[in-house]
């Protein structure tokens, strides 16, 4: 994974609460076998219609938020199902940061594997940072500029540590090795095998 | 120091600590064909093998056909996923239950039938609906795919610690049969919101809570995650050690265990970091009307007003006004108004014996309302034998159902069992967001009872008429 420290671009709102992974990348989807093309597939039921006609007016599809890389949006961001297909598809689209009030706990998690940083801001700041049209987040002073005004977002320090060094999360677990052994020795969990 | 049930399993499977975070010890590792694909591809990218096979058990749920299973599969990525899962699980050791195993089944439903969920264990899945095993006493949590390589690797996860909720749920059903588990949690969940569990544990406690059987119980961990929770779980009790005994993967020191077991709960003087309460007494059957579980309401009211509903709240007001255009309802239509025209007993949440059983009480004898297509798709191949050998088949069969084989089939329909478009379906699983049983199909959540009697009278009906 590649190290983040900061980035900028324009800014995608997506004024809505409880945004759930089903909308992120629906079921039909989730048959691939590898981690990438999922771009394609991001928000598609509310981009199509029922019979995968083109539906005009989703906000991803207005000329004017086109090529976005930070996207606002509402409280409990990526609830419901685990699938790490919806941060595979944000990633692939070419979103680097997500912002907002709240993310589900699973969604936040596999942000955090990706290289996708999930901002924790205010409601207040959220709906401002809607309002403008491009930012710059800086990862290490945990702020959000967007013209002439810097917010503050939060992280937890073992999510930042891994977003920052880019961080192969197995690698550095192995290390622990001997914790690990010396666990199982004691441990009397019967195999399943 | 006192602790919570929670925390004792935490701390006693904490391998070490770093910057806030816990590597935990995982003592399962359950794995199905949709989530793990690239967990294994990145094994083979990286050198890695998997650590414990033994801990590690897979079976094939999501995608799995329904119908005659004799037949070539109609779907060919599904298909792929499948034959892919197999040749991962031969390549690395694992157990599977395929296909055309007996054991086959809906991965929560399974587990603790199999005897392989066990109290006070941690349990990992790349599903989220792992909160399920929490019935038990364990502390299952519901993980992504690179997390389903890290355990594969290492038997381990990285987890922020969180905050313990407790749920209190006090107070007695006045018609056990027809306000159920089920109920008890689309309740919750409404007064909790979908994001009010966020960050958290919860452990439900109390009489409402304890006087459930082991499948009710399961019912509501499973959809803790429809709270917004890490995980869910209950202390284990008597009912716990009598529904594990004797089930084909107990350990053989059971009895052994079973007296550690018995110390598995909260201390008196433990605290939480929050509290919610619930009185179940006077309590209705439930049933969502909009595109997220919180947006549930008494059988006996009305749609509900989206300005109501939203309480000043502008964006849940947006939600709410999306939910009813999606939905196809208009604010003050009685619930029981409503008509459907499908119906799903099914899921991990609500396909059990239990489950099946009180649906086929309402339905003995009747017949489906014309123009409705019920289906009951069984949890495991376990559930559907034993349903069987009670005559349940028949008993929905003769009502006009469809009697399936084992799977998740229509909870979220990567199999071909789906919605069509603005169909309007009384499910029995655990979401009812937009799409989520195929594009532009209507979910809405109920119990078996209130879906079988949904499936009756063409319509909802308030079960406590019935039973």
């Amino acid at each position: 994974m590649n190290p983040f420290s900061r980035a900028a671009g324009k800014i995608a709102p997506l004024d809505c609460s409880n945004v759930d992974t089903d909308q992120l990348v629906p079921k039909q989807f989730l048959k691939l076998v590898q981690r990438t093309g999922f771009g394609k597939f991001l928000f598609y039921g509310w981009r199509h219609n029922a019979d995968g006609s083109p539906r005009p007016g989703f906000v991803l599809d207005d000329p004017a938020y086109r090529d976005s890389k930070i996207l606002v949006t509402g409280r409990n961001f990526g609830c419901g199902s685990s699938r790490e297909h919806a941060v595979w598809a944000l990633c692939d689209y070419g979103f680097d940061v997500v912002i907002a009030p709240s993310f589900a706990d699973i969604f936040y998690s596999n942000c955090i594997k990706n290289g996708l940083l999930p901002a924790r801001v205010s409601e207040k700041d959220a709906h401002m940072l809607m309002q403008d049209a491009e930012a710059e987040v800086d990862l290490e002073s945990q702020t959000i500029t967007a013209g002439s005004h810097t917010v503050p977002f939060e992280i937890d320090p073992h999510s930042k540590k891994t977003l920052l060094e880019g961080l192969d999360d197995i690698s550095r677990t192995l290390k622990f090795e001997k914790e690990i052994s010396r666990f199982e020795k004691d441990s009397r969990i019967p195999s399943v095998l | 120091m006192a602790s919570t049930l929670f925390e004792k399993i935490w701390d006693s499977h904490t391998v070490t600590d770093e910057g806030g975070s816990s590597l935990l010890y995982v003592d399962r590792h359950l794995v199905h064909e949709v989530t793990s694909p690239q967990a294994f591809e990145g094994l083979r990218l990286g050198g890695r093998g998997v650590r414990r096979p033994d801990l590690t058990v897979a079976t094939m749920d999501h995608n799995v056909p329904t119908s005659n299973r004799s037949l070539p599969m109609a779907d060919q990525t599904s298909e792929a996923q499948m034959r892919a899962l197999e040749r991962n699980c031969d390549e690395f050791g694992i157990r599977l239950f395929g296909m055309g195993s007996p054991n086959q089944g809906i991965v929560h439903v399974i587990g603790p039938q199999l005897g392989i969920t066990l109290p006070g264990t941690v349990i990992a899945c790349g599903d989220s609906h792992t909160s399920t095993h929490g019935a038990f006493g364990a502390l299952a949590l519901g993980i992504g795919t690179s997390d389903v390589e890290h355990v594969l690797a290492s038997q381990t996860l990285w987890l922020e610690r969180p905050k313990t909720l407790e749920v209190m749920v006090s107070g007695v059903r006045q018609n056990p049969r027809a306000v159920t588990a089920k109920d008890v949690m689309l309740m919750i969940i409404r007064r909790m919101g979908t994001g009010g569990g966020a960050g958290s544990v919860i452990e439900y406690r109390g009489k409402g809570m304890t006087d459930l059987s082991m499948e009710q119980r399961m019912t509501v961990c499973n959809m803790s995650i429809e709270a917004g929770a890490r995980a869910g779980m209950m202390a284990p009790d008597e009912k716990t050690f009598e529904y594990l005994r004797g089930r084909e993967f107990t350990p053989k020191n059971y009895e052994s265990l079973v007296g550690e077991w018995r110390e598995l709960r909260t201390d008196r003087d433990a605290e939480f970091d929050g509290t919610f309460e619930l009185d179940i007494g006077g309590m209705a059957p439930q049933v969502s009307w909009g595109t997220s579980p919180e947006m549930t309401c008494d059988v006996t009211e009305d749609v509900p007003d989206p300005g109501e509903f939203a309480a000043g709240d502008e964006s849940r007001l947006r939600a709410a006004q999306r939910a009813l255009k999606y939905m196809d309802l208009e604010p003050g239509t009685p619930i029981r108004e409503i008509d459907i025209d499908r119906v799903f007993i099914g899921s991990c949440t609500n396909a059990r014996l239990e489950d099946l059983k009180e649906a086929a009480d309402v339905v003995r004898g009747q017949k489906t309302a014309p123009g409705v297509r019920a289906m009951v798709v069984p949890g495991s191949q376990m559930v559907k034998r034993q349903a069987e050998q009670m005559g349940l088949d028949s008993v929905f069969e003769d009502a006009g159902f469809e009697w399936r084989e084992s799977g998740c089939s229509m909870c979220l329909g990567m199999n071909p069992d789906i919605l069509g478009p603005g169909e309007r379906c009384a499910s029995t699983s655990n979401r009812n967001f937009e799409g989520r049983q195929g594009a532009g199909g209507r979910t809405h959540l109920a119990s078996p009872v209130m879906a079988a009697a949904a499936a009756i009278h063409g319509r909802f009906v308030d079960a406590r008429e019935l039973v």
